[in-house]
């Protein structure tokens, strides 16, 4: 039954947002938190409200990270909402992520990788204990210990186009190519899905599916539910320049500059009658600086890439129907949510149903007993 | 534009403020906030998909003499977009275009190319060499 509308409520409602406002304030006596302070100080937040919003805006991602008390599905709900009032100007040229300032890359397949292994600003090797001095304000905290100097070479290494691994691997051709398209992608914002859904629906539904949920999935294909082997080829994470070709232009036009993490994973493939053993690949890729996201993308991307490479498509990774339609967090927010809205009529409806069964079961079995006794 | 898109409005009005300032203009269109599609390529190279939106600010301006300038700037701030449309009207001007490639887009160039080189720098001071054992069995 479709749900039925309700109306009335209204002073509740608005005593309900009061409080709300006030809550999401706290304390009146501790100084308010600026959004060019979660900005700058909560990036990781803002840059997962970016990819799961859809739309690149550190500023506005901050905004709705404060509006909504730091819940960051809520804050991507905001973000989505307002992109849909801005009209669309252009499309951009596809980025190109071997001409990226890079903040960090890592390779856990090649050592010497040309181009070299940096680490960036990681939390990996930390060791994960609560540092108290955080409770301070830092100008109580010493400052940390200058980073080690660069020699010049490695500085002007840095300062040089770094290739993917994908490429370095290409030369040996064991590994299979991007192929060559510049066909105009599909867009999951203009028309609605349908499967199974081609490859770039299904990084573009990735690139705004949600965290945990990718994460999720991504770990079942590594404990056998669809398993594809996978090494990371890459991550890096750092600067892209976007450009634009506007019509009245009729030439590219750099924009700017957005972070984005990538994520090359290398998966094992036995080969099949046409095609030889070779590695194949996942592909992530996102907004701001979210190398768990992008390797769960790459995982899943991988996963649902099964029946074109021949192999059994078994596992709930590698359902492409499965994983699109419910890897969106607002989407899903919106139906498990709803829930809670007022469903009166209905219920009142299934209420009825079941006293009517009851009736109908309680004089079966009279009869039946009847029947016995005659 | 690659230069003044980087920049910041406050950048480019400290700039502008000393030197002799571009023509005067009216708006054509905008300034105003928009989105851009930004796509990446399936597997780095391959075809391309959308990644997801950004915002853009644009604006076309017509300077007193006549050029038309056009900006399209990451994020919202309106006032950048229409300084970077005014500079790039009068930089279709001859006359303009040195005086202002000296005093606004050379300075801002130098410091988006060491604020660069700097981030190369700390990157490059997290290079690394990982060592693997050859066989723990050995």
């Amino acid at each position: 039954m479709a749900y039925v509308a309700v109306k009335g409520g209204e002073q509740a409602i608005d005593a309900a947002h009061a409080w709300l406002t006030e809550e999401r304030r706290g304390d009146p006596r501790l100084p308010e938190i600026t959004t060019a302070q979660i900005a700058e100080q909560l990036g990781r937040s803002v840059d997962r409200v970016m990819a799961e919003g859809s739309c690149y805006d550190p500023g506005l991602a901050a905004l709705a990270v404060k509006q909504a008390q730091g819940d960051l599905i809520e804050a991507a709900f905001l973000l989505r909402a307002f992109r849909t009032t801005l009209p669309r100007f252009a499309a951009s040229q596809p980025i190109d992520t071997d001409a990226m300032q890079i903040r960090r890359r890592i390779s856990a397949i090649y050592k010497d990788l040309p181009g070299g292994q940096m680490l960036g600003p990681t939390y990996d090797y930390t060791h994960r204990l609560l540092d108290f001095q955080l409770m301070e304000m830092s100008s109580a905290i010493a400052d940390p210990p200058p980073a080690t100097e660069p020699s010049p070479a490695a500085e002007s290494a840095m300062r040089e186009r770094i290739k993917r691994v994908s490429a370095i691997l290409a030369h040996e051709g064991l590994i299979e190519g991007d192929g060559v398209s510049d066909d105009p992608p599909g867009d999951l914002t203009r028309e609605p899905l349908a499967f199974p859904a081609a490859r770039d629906l299904r990084l573009q539904a990735l690139a705004r599916g949600d965290e945990g949920f990718l994460l999720a999935l991504g770990y079942s294909t590594q404990r056998g539910w669809g398993g594809t082997h996978p090494f990371v080829g890459e991550i890096r994470v750092g600067e892209v320049t976007v450009e634009i070709e506007p019509p009245e232009l009729g030439f590219p036009l750099e924009i700017g500059e957005i972070t984005v993490t990538e994520c090359q994973m290398v998966n094992q493939f036995k080969g099949s009658k046409s095609v030889p053993p070779q590695f194949t690949r996942g592909y992530g890729l996102c907004f701001g600086y979210s190398e768990r996201k992008a390797m769960a993308m790459a995982l899943v991307d991988r996963a649902m890439r099964a029946e074109e490479l021949g192999e059994e498509s078994i596992a709930p990774a590698q359902n492409i129907e499965f994983v699109l339609s419910h890897c969106d967090n607002i989407e899903a927010t919106g139906f498990v949510e709803h829930l809670k809205l007022p469903h009166y009529v209905d219920f009142q409806s299934e209420l009825e149903t079941i006293r009517r069964l009851r009736r109908e079961a309680a004089a079966f079995a009279l009869h039946g007993r009847r029947e016995a006794a005659e | 534009m690659a230069v003044l898109a980087r920049a910041s409005a406050a950048e480019i009005e400290a700039l502008l403020a000393e030197t002799k300032p571009p023509p005067g203009h009216i708006r054509l269109r905008g300034p105003e906030i928009g989105l851009v599609m930004v796509r990446g390529r399936s597997g780095g190279a391959g075809a391309p998909f959308n990644l997801g939106e950004m915002t853009v600010s644009r604006c076309t301006v017509r300077n007193e003499e006549g050029r038309i300038g056009h900006a399209y700037i990451a994020g919202r701030d309106l006032r950048h977009a229409e300084l970077a449309a005014t500079v790039d009207a009068a930089m279709q001007d001859d006359a303009w275009h040195d005086a202002l490639e000296r005093a606004v887009i050379a300075p801002l160039a130098a410091a988006q190319e060491h604020a660069r080189a700097a981030l190369a720098r700390k990157a490059a001071g997290t290079r690394v060499q990982f060592f693997t054992m050859a066989n723990m069995r050995s």
